[in-house]
């Protein structure tokens, strides 16, 4: 896997919450047994008309989003099927970094993203970024103001800076598991085959407790 | 010693090795595999010249993308689906996986043939590339979804390095009233604590709602946990569990001596009476109405008494995101939900497509005609749900009532196979996912559960089960 140090791009934004997995990339796409050649087919349903053109009123069909490698959208992203695929179209369109914000639900904090698509994201060098509600607001109005707005995202220093006149920056939490992951690009099966005798091991005791 | 969880429980004992990052290197008891997430993975296996570590504890069928009419079933006319699933086939014999095909008794969903074979048995961590996979979680396993990476890694390993998740108890206190089922309690919980309300989380159901279902309506309950965000839902194990796998046809599970010191394991997982859970919610179950999704994710749900709301008047949503799903639903505010006419019903799915479920249906609806303006199509979940419910004559009381009566698979719970609403058709749906074009492009999905699916499809539109007749 490739590492993930620092990133800058076009940002682009989509204004949805609770955007699911289904969306990301449609049934039909699921058929494939390749890892590769999801990236057009990206929110098929909403980026393509009827008759099979770029739908002009999606977002990401908007011309200052041409190129966009930085994903920013609301709370609740990759919701639903557990679908590796959804990561594999949102890397292969040209994302690295995908923003959404967490929220605070009487008292609950409700992460930005969907526990298995966050999973899937780590293991294929995709670095997901929670900020607070008010941050992602801001980055959705500047988007809106200086159309082909870059920003960078620096894993190592853990912020979002948007490069404006007067650059405008916003730390961010990330679990350091994942962190450390993204910036050496590991191979978890080589990893975890270190400890086969570990597994080994474990097994000699554990077989007893499977009831078989 | 402190007192612990059911998940803790099953947690610790499965823990092989604490990573020097602080993640935890989990074992993996089972392993269920099906051909739409496991292609890549395998072709991964094969590019590495690994194996798989323990192919007798995987177990493979083909579901999603399986034609579930009599002539199309066994020579499936999409090539590409045609593709995945004869690679499923090649890699299952390639690397010895057990493979439930087609032609097998035993095909059916992978959540539905889990249990009745008995692989499913409490105390387990089952994984699956699948996120319905939490339906397991009814028998008090950790059972969860993964992705296709993660099914590499146990493919080869039979472990997955994971942070552990916190804990929510929801306990459902008193019972539930008539036609009420446990389909209407986890749409009620999902629509209270909103679909990422339980993210990080494995959740606990208890409670004595909980505690009087079968093991049929606590798989659905399980089922529909990764729908309010929990990756995992579980029950604790207790007689109404172990009658279900001491049945008989249930090759993998323990029998005899096995069984009972078995049993005797099983009697020490449920959660310690002081053991503390990170977060905790109780619903009154006796308050609970038949539940009605009218929006775009299983969230956005009323009681059947209810009329769809209008932006502004729902908790957790945004004006924006009511409107977006209002549109897409072709629903206006104010709308009696009793009054939305449906096109098509839909009984299937590894939510609600058991025996259980087809029996109360058939009750229901027996000696009765459909309405002439609804499609029923009846998916049993696996062929032996479907060889069960033959013996009983339930398909001749759906045939009876005009219904199309299938073969086992996910059929239009996801539309991957020809089973597919068109553009603007309404659905009412057993399954367990009202997400935009899920069940087929501009399609139309509502959730509810069997019950109120089979009054529906009888009057070809809502009704509140427990005033019809």
């Amino acid at each position: 896997m490739e590492p993930f140090k620092s990133h800058r791009g076009i940002v682009a934004t989509l204004d949805r919450a609770n955007v699911d997995t289904d969306q990301i990339i449609p049934k039909q796409f699921l058929k494939s047994i390749k890892r590769t050649g999801f990236g057009e087919s990206l929110f098929f349903d909403w980026r393509y008309g009827d008759d099979g053109k770029p739908n002009p009123d999606f977002e990401l069909n908007h011309p200052q989003f041409a190129g966009a490698s930085i994903l920013v959208t609301r709370n609740n992203f990759g919701c639903g099927s557990s679908r590796e695929h959804a990561v594999w179209a949102v890397a292969q369109y040209g994302f690295r970094a995908v923003i959404a914000p967490w929220q605070d639900r009487n008292g609950t904090r409700v992460p930005g993203f969907a526990d298995i698509f966050r999973n899937n994201c780590v293991k294929n060098g995709l670095l997901t970024i929670e900020l607070a509600e008010p941050e992602v607001e801001e980055i959705f109005q500047m988007v809106d103001r200086f159309k082909g707005l870059q920003a960078t995202v620096d894993l190592d220093e853990q912020r979002v800076v948007l490069h404006l006149d007067e650059e405008i920056a916003f730390h961010f939490d990330i679990d350091p598991v994942v962190k450390d992951h993204l910036i050496r690009g590991l191979d978890d099966i080589a990893l975890t085959l270190e400890h086969e005798s570990d597994i080994t091991a474990f097994e000699q005791r554990h077989d007893t407790q499977l009831h078989r | 010693m402190a007192a612990k969880t059911l998940f803790e429980k099953i947690w610790d004992k499965h823990v092989v090795q604490t990573m020097p990052d602080g993640t935890r290197l989990l074992y993996i008891d089972r392993h269920l595999v099906h051909e739409v997430t496991s292609p890549q993975a395998f072709e991964g296996l094969r590019m590495a010249g690994r194996p798989v570590r323990r192919p007798d504890l995987s177990f493979a069928t083909m579901d999603h993308n399986v034609p579930t009419t009599s002539e199309d079933r066994m020579t499936i006319r999409d090539p590409i689906s045609a593709a995945q699933v004869e690679a499923l086939r090649k890699n299952c014999k390639e690397f010895g996986i057990n493979l439930y095909d087609l032609q097998s008794d035993h095909q059916g969903i992978v959540h539905i043939i889990g249990p009745e074979m008995g692989i499913t048995v409490p105390g387990l961590t089952i994984v699956c590339g699948d996120s319905h996979t939490s339906t397991h979680g009814a028998f008090g396993t950790l059972a969860f979804g993964i992705g296709t990476s993660e099914v590499e890694h146990v493919l080869a390993t039979q472990t997955l390095r994971q942070s552990r998740p916190k804990t929510f108890k929801v306990e459902f206190t008193g019972r539930l009233g008539p036609g009420v089922t446990s389909k209407d309690m986890i749409l009620k919980l999902i629509g209270q604590i909103g679909t990422a309300g339980g993210t990080g989380y494995v959740i606990e159901y208890c409670g004595e709602a909980v505690r009087a279902l079968s093991m049929e309506a606590r798989m659905t309950i399980c089922n529909m946990s990764i729908e309010g965000g929990a990756r995992a839902g579980m029950i604790a194990p207790d007689d109404t569990t172990f009658e279900y796998i001491s049945a008989e046809d249930r090759p993998f599970a323990p029998k005899g001596k096995d069984f009972e010191k078995a049993v005797e394991y099983w009697r020490s997982l449920p959660s310690d009476p002081d053991a503390a859970f990170d977060r905790t919610l109780t619903i009154k179950a006796d308050e609970i109405a038949p539940q009605v999704t009218w929006g775009t994710n299983p969230g956005m749900v009323v009681d059947v008494a209810g009329r769809v709301p209008a932006p502004g008047e729902v908790p957790g949503h945004s004006v924006r995101d009511v409107e977006q799903a209002l549109a897409y639903m072709g629903l206006t505010p104010g709308t009696p939900m009793t009054d939305i006419k449906l096109d098509t019903v839909f009984i299937g799915s590894c939510t609600n497509a058991r025996i259980e479920d087809f029996r109360k249906i058939a009750s229901i609806i027996k000696g009765r005609k459909k309405a002439d303006s609804v499609r029923v199509i009846v998916v049993p979940g696996s062929q032996q749900v479907r060889k069960q419910a033959e013996a009983e004559g339930i398909d001749r009381v759906f045939k009876e009532a005009g219904a199309e009566w299938r073969h086992a698979g996910c059929s239009m719970c996801l539309g991957m196979n020809p089973d597919q609403l068109k553009p603007g058709e309404r659905c009412a749906s057993t399954s367990n996912r009202n997400f935009e074009g899920r069940q087929g492009k501009g399609g139309r999905t509502h959730l509810v559960s069997p019950e109120m699916a089979a009054a529906a499809l009888i009057e070809g539109h809502f009704v509140d089960i427990r005033n019809w007749s």
